[in-house]
This record gives structure tokens, C-alpha cells and sequence, in this order.
């Protein structure tokens, strides 16, 4: 493992025991008995400790580590996706295609590295495939509706979330070697501005930004979240490919994909009638819960480093 | 030994591809004698509800099957008697006369819990819920003191269609309601509609 990984981890290790220690010291003080913030604040810290943790030991075994983790990944992602979203009897030859054959296919050709059958094979091969299968159902309700929901469904839990690993595939003169820096860098600028902008609407929010989405989400927050995570994304350009100002441009274009990618997420969840994907990951809900703004972010952080960089 | 085995490789494989949650909402797993009863639209249902109930009260807790598919000698067989520990009931009335509810009958009145579908078969329509045989109705008179359980089986028809073999690692969850009693002087009918009523309000709200 490359110095500057290990340098990383012990920076966001350094972190995560600051995080407890005030999460700890919150709950201290608010005495004993439930505090519903407090208490899913330390869920959500003590979350992290064993997502670092499994992201951490995928990194050890290197590129396949990193393929095997968003495997899984989008496999989650796919299946609470398509739980929440009703399909009928005859789609289901398309569902065995999403979950058997699209989601194992894509990250093959990931691990292959052929980036010209990975880049089209979900939004050109899948998309005319998918409803040919459903066409044999013969059941014609809602059918455009049906067949959107799989391929949405493929594009964003699948084709968006292999856009992460993708990124071992780039070929960044001068930068050998140290592409898991790459995938770190956008993991954590993203998730961190998810973090900060939920600490500083905490801390500071007033204004909602988008009430009918995400009541969630305050003014106060998005600003004072984004513009810190950009700040961090500049700060660590040391383990990119890029330099101050690009690092701050791109972190600042990865946060505002992270963002509207939680707004979406969150119109889908609010028409579905729940409040959280799933609830495998404690405090946090579901995987798609803390995939939302990775998924937005990542394909056109992918193509905007093979444009200008690779 | 091999039943045991079996039993722990099959729920633990349900729990697997189907996630199943169980949300105790009407009442907690106790180890009480209870009769869960089950919309059904898939031969998993009562895999799943049986594999969701916690260890201690899964060995009482017997699936009510039909002899007619689950008697053919071979796998179905040895899982229906040694591994479910099921209860076998015929689902035609034969010409005998015989109470075709005697077997699950018996079972209640040793102290066993059940796993009952009131449908009587498999839900194959459109509609969430078929009309309740009366079967339950019989079975809450003859044995006032065990409680029913409402348990809604949510996805797992979408899991497992009839007549597809793969299954889809879709999510289930098991929604268990209020334990309900017949209420003396309560009609046959009133109660099936009743006990319907019941089961359908644990159902998620589909748009």
C-alpha cells in the first residue's frame, strides 16, 4: 500500500475518534435516557468506523478489492432500488437480467478494463434488451413505466456506482500506480460534504432549500457544507492527480453532483411514501441512503479525469 | 442430525436472499401458543414467516401444508415431516366425510403453534387478498385461548413467481399485527371479514 493511503487512513482514523469522542461527550451531557439526534448522530459515527473499516480492507487486496466492494455495492443499491419500486409478474425475465446477468457483466468488463464495452454496455445494450424481455409478457400495463423503472434502476445502482472502481482503469501519466488515491479522494470529499452539510443545517440551518424534496436540507447547510468538502477536496490534492485549483474545482463540481444527487434520491423516496432506502446501514438507512450523492458524483467525476487527465 | 441441518441451511439461505425483517408490530415474539395466519402467494411464504420467527419458537411453530403437494415420496416428504415439522391436511374434502381440519385440530390441542394460510392456496390474482376459507373460523371456536396473529408477507411474490425457478434477491418484510379472538356471539362471516380486515391493514400502501 502507497505511503500517502496509509497517511489517509490515519488522518480519517484521527478523525472518526474525535467524531466519538464528541458524540460520547454529546450524550454525556444530555443526560441519560434517548435523544433521538444524539443517539443517530453516534449510529451514523459508529457506522462509519465499520464502513472505513470494510473500504480499508477492500484497498489491502488493491484494484479486484476495490471491484469485489462496489460489487457489493451496487448489488445493495440494485436490490433495495427495485424492492421499492413495484414491477409486475412479466417483468420479471428483465429483473433476472438486471440482478444475473447486467450487474456481474458490468464489473467483469470493469476488471477487464475494456473501457468501450463498459461505458455503453448498460445505457445502449441493457436498455434495448430489457424491454424486449418484458415485451414477452405480453402484459402491456404501465409498460413504459415498468421498463424505465429497471433501467433507472440498472443506470443508477449499477452503471453509476462501477463508475468508482472504473476509475483503477484510467491511464494518468504521472500518476501510476496510486489510482485507489483517486477513488479515496472522491469517496471521502463526497461523503464529507454529505457530513458537513448535515452538521452545519444542525448547527446553522434555517432557510429550507427545498422543502417539498428534502425537508432535511437547509441553505445554511448546503453553503457552509459544500464550500468546507471543497476546501477539504483542495487540501488533499497532494494525493491526486491535480493540482490546488483544480482539486478545489473538481471536489466543488463532485459536491454539487453529491447534492442535487440527494435531491433526487429524496423526490423518489417522497413519491414511494418512505423515508429511507433500506436499514442495513445503522442511522443511516439503506445503502442508496449513503450511495445518493456517490452515484450522482462519480460518472462525471470519472469522464471529467479521463477527458482532461488520462 | 440431517433435518436439523437442512432446516438451518434453509432459513438461513431465505433470510439471505430476502433479507426478511420482521417488524413485531401488534404484539412481541413471545413463546405463547399462537396461530399466525398468512396471506399467500408463493410456496416460500411459510419458509420465510417460519425462518423469521426467533429460534425458540420456531420448533412449535408447524406449518399448515397440503398433503396433496407436499406427500409426493422423496425431498418434499422429508421436508414437510422431518425438517418443518408440518402439518398435513387435505385440502379436498374425500369421500370419507372425515373433518379434513382433524390433523391441524390435533396439533392445536397438544400445544402447538400454527402457521395457517386462510386462503387455503395460492394468491395468483391481482387482487392483495383472496377470499378466507372458512377453516379459521373452525379452528378460533374449537380453541378460543390461542391467539391469532396477522402477518402480512410483503415482496415475496415478486421474489418467487409461480413457475420461475430463480429466485430474485428482492427484500421482504413480515409485518405481525395484533393478536385477535373470535368474540362470543361474533357470525362465521363477521369474523372471516373481520380477521381479513386485519391481515390487509398490515399490508404496505401500494401507489
Amino acid at each position: 500500500m502507497h505511503d500517502n493511503t496509509l497517511s489517509l487512513f490515519a488522518g480519517i482514523g484521527a478523525l472518526l475518534l474525535l467524531a466519538s469522542v464528541i458524540g460520547r461527550l454529546l450524550k454525556w451531557r444530555a443526560g441519560p435516557g434517548p435523544h433521538a439526534v444524539i443517539d443517530n448522530l453516534n449510529a451514523r459515527i459508529n457506522a462509519w468506523w465499520v464502513m472505513v473499516l470494510v473500504i480499508g480492507i477492500a484497498f489491502l487486496f488493491g484494484k479486484y478489492g476495490v471491484i469485489v466492494l462496489f460489487y457489493g455495492v451496487s448489488f445493495y443499491a440494485l436490490r433495495e432500488f427495485m424492492t421499492l419500486t413495484p414491477t409486475r409478474r412479466s417483468d420479471y425475465p428483465a429483473l433476472v437480467a438486471a440482478f444475473y446477468v447486467a450487474l456481474p457483466v458490468q464489473y467483469v468488463l470493469i476488471a477487464m478494463d475494456w473501457y468501450g464495452m463498459f461505458s455503453i454496455f448498460i445505457p445502449v445494450y441493457l436498455f434495448l434488451l430489457l424491454p424486449i424481455l418484458a415485451s414477452f409478457g405480453g402484459d402491456t400495463t404501465r409498460f413504459l413505466e415498468r421498463a424505465s423503472k429497471v433501467q433507472w434502476g440498472l443506470m443508477i445502482a449499477v452503471y453509476c456506482v462501477s463508475s468508482v472502481p472504473a476509475l483503477m482503469t484510467l491511464d494518468i501519466p504521472g500518476y501510476e500506480g496510486r489510482n485507489l488515491l483517486l477513488i479515496a479522494w472522491l469517496i471521502l470529499v463526497v461523503q464529507i460534504s454529505d457530513v458537513l452539510q448535515y452538521v452545519c443545517g444542525k448547527l446553522f440551518g434555517k432557510h429550507k432549500v427545498a422543502p417539498n424534496l428534502s425537508p432535511s436540507k437547509t441553505v445554511e447547510g448546503l453553503a457552509g457544507g459544500v464550500a468546507l468538502a471543497t476546501l477539504i477536496g483542495a487540501l488533499l490534492c497532494w494525493i491526486t492527480p491535480f493540482n490546488f485549483w483544480q482539486a478545489a474545482l473538481m471536489a466543488l463540481a463532485v459536491n454539487a453532483m453529491g447534492f442535487f444527487g440527494g435531491l433526487v434520491m429524496s423526490a423518489i423516496k417522497r413519491d414511494r411514501g418512505v423515508k429511507d432506502w433500506g436499514h442495513m446501514i445503522e442511522g443511516h438507512g439503506g445503502m442508496l441512503d449513503r450511495m445518493d450523492s456517490v452515484c450522482f458524483a462519480a460518472p462525471v467525476f470519472f469522464h471529467f479525469v479521463r477527458y482532461w487527465w488520462a | 442430525m440431517l433435518a436439523n441441518l437442512t432446516a438451518y441451511v434453509i432459513t438461513s439461505a431465505a433470510r439471505l436472499i430476502t433479507g426478511a425483517r420482521a417488524l413485531w408490530l401488534g404484539c412481541t415474539p413471545e413463546p405463547v401458543q399462537r396461530l399466525y395466519f398468512a396471506n399467500h402467494s408463493s410456496h416460500g411464504d411459510f419458509v420465510l414467516l417460519w425462518a423469521s420467527l426467533p429460534q425458540a419458537l420456531r420448533s412449535r411453530a408447524r406449518p399448515v401444508a397440503g398433503a396433496d403437494y407436499w406427500t409426493k415420496p422423496g425431498i418434499r416428504d422429508f421436508l414437510i415431516r422431518q425438517v418443518f415439522n408440518g402439518v398435513l391436511i387435505n385440502r379436498q374434502r374425500d369421500e370419507g366425510g372425515g373433518n379434513p381440519l382433524q390433523p391441524v385440530l390435533d396439533a392445536v390441542a397438544q400445544g402447538d403453534s400454527l402457521i395457517f394460510f386462510p386462503e387455503g392456496t395460492r394468491n395468483l390474482g391481482d387482487e392483495p387478498l383472496m377470499p378466507f376459507r372458512s377453516g379459521l373460523y373452525h379452528l378460533a371456536a374449537a380453541h378460543p385461548q390461542v391467539e391469532l396473529v396477522p402477518v402480512w408477507i410483503a415482496n415475496l411474490n415478486r421474489v418467487m413467481p409461480k413457475g420461475r425457478a430463480l429466485p430474485l434477491p428482492l427484500l421482504c418484510t413480515l409485518s405481525f399485527g395484533e393478536p385477535m379472538h373470535l368474540q362470543a356471539d361474533e357470525t362465521k362471516q363477521a369474523f372471516l371479514d373481520r380477521a381479513s380486515q386485519a391481515l390487509l391493514n398490515l399490508a404496505p400502501k401500494d401507489a
